[in-house]
């Protein structure tokens, strides 16, 4: 595969990472009680430690003395390569959980894998990852039942969030031209063979809870080729600002 | 799954990493955690290889400078590089470091399955470290650290930490 191509396969794997990461982040302190706060920003960490992995692969691939700081703070929006997902914001504690358990659903069954990558470091990354991952999945899967079959108040709050975020889903299941040619070399995932066991696994948790999956949305996507939703220049402005303010900064 | 491969380590090496420990388990040296994947002396030079417990664990970039302050003291040069795999797992904690573990405070990792039944809250097995009592339930499943659940004895009323199963 194509250095260039590969270097971009990873960052439409990685961004997920620190966009999720960093909105997790902003949770900290700020959490519903100690426990979820604690927890929140202790699953931004899982997150943060495997973006490291991945960064440091591609800065590796950019060569010319890049670090995995140039990669993930010096990017212009329309050169990350998230899913819209991941940029939504922190609305209620509702939308936290319910982004978390639609991504953590996608996100164990894609390191699942990329386990059996042909590529020795992506494997490699996804065997290390898919501990932490299935931990995630538990975490944001018990909160979601709790919410949606607990209160009247958190039923509603936790079926307005699933409404909100369905229709970001989709676009985890479709391919761009990187993830294409990943797939063709063995080095990537095939997305849509995914989308089953993803729709009868949220299906699961959704009816324990109570809640229901909206019907015929309509789907949003582009964040796989660099078109945000507003929310994300905010975020960057935010996690950039160090960076930007001073270059080459370091801990 | 089971990890079969030993870590490569120069026995002359021992007595300097046995001085090395945990930033986060001070009781811990990084021989007990397992985190030791290579170390061995070419030429004058040590070089280590040493594997994250937690992806994201901010203790490996304290313990790669600790080993490399070890080595200088001791006249050595040291050389830490990470490496992934194959991923770390509990089982690699020595029966000395979970001993040590639990006299410190923290409830050793059980095995994976009763791991899973304990922080799904079905069963009652996580040993209390302060008196010995497994009528202990979760109170969350992420701790002071990653690596770690917080628990509660319901005899003694303490809380502990519960160093949570990896494989």
């Amino acid at each position: 595969m194509e250095q260039q191509h590969l270097y971009n396969y990873i960052l439409g794997i990685a961004d997920n990472n620190l966009i999720l990461g960093q909105r997790l982040g902003e949770l900290c302190g700020h959490g519903p009680n100690l426990e979820t706060d604690i927890a929140l920003t202790n699953i931004a960490l899982d997150l943060f430690g495997q973006v490291r992995s991945y960064y440091q692969y591609a800065a590796q691939i950019l060569g010319e003395g890049a670090t995995e700081d140039d990669v993930a703070f010096l990017r212009k929006e329309r050169e990350y390569r998230n899913v819209l997902l991941v940029e939504q914001p922190n609305t209620h504690f509702g939308y936290v959980i319910g982004r978390q358990f639609l991504f953590d659903v996608f996100h164990y069954l894609f390191i699942e894998q990329l386990q059996h990558s042909n590529d020795e470091t992506l494997s490699a990354i996804a065997k290390k990852a898919i501990k932490e991952v299935s931990y995630h999945k538990r975490f944001s899967g018990d909160w979601i039942k709790r919410l949606g079959d607990g209160t009247k108040e958190s039923q509603a709050k936790m079926q307005e969030a699933i409404d909100a975020l369905w229709p970001y889903t989709q676009e985890l299941f479709e391919m761009n031209a990187f993830e294409k040619e990943a797939l063709e070399n063995q080095v990537g995932v095939n997305l849509p063979e995914l989308k089953e066991a993803y729709d009868e696994q949220v299906g699961q948790v959704l009816q324990e809870a109570t809640l229901k999956i909206p019907e015929n949305p309509y789907f949003h996507k582009g964040g796989k080729e660099g078109i945000h939703t507003e929310h994300m220049g905010y975020l960057l402005s935010d996690l950039q600002y160090m960076q930007r303010t001073y270059p080459n900064m370091n801990w | 799954m089971t990890v079969t491969e030993k870590p490569h380590i120069d026995t002359t090496l021992i007595p300097i990493l046995e001085r090395v420990s945990d930033p986060e388990i001070p009781v811990l040296s990084v021989l007990d955690l397992g985190v030791i994947r290579e170390a061995v002396e070419e030429n004058g030079l040590v070089k280590i290889k040493l594997t994250p417990t937690y992806s994201g664990c901010p203790a490996m970039d304290v313990m790669s400078d600790d080993l490399k302050a070890a080595f200088h003291k001791e006249g050595k040069t040291a050389e830490v590089s990470l490496v992934l795999s194959p991923a770390w797992t509990t089982d690699w904690i020595s029966e000395k470091g979970k001993e040590k573990m639990e006299a410190y405070g923290i409830a050793a990792p059980l095995e994976a399955s009763a791991d899973k039944e304990v922080l799904l809250g079905e069963k009652r097995l996580v040993k209390c470290p302060q008196c010995g009592s497994t009528n202990t339930h979760l109170v969350s499943q992420f701790g002071s650290t990653a690596c770690k659940a917080l628990f509660q004895c319901d005899d003694c009323h303490e809380p502990f930490d519960y160093f949570k199963c990896l494989k």
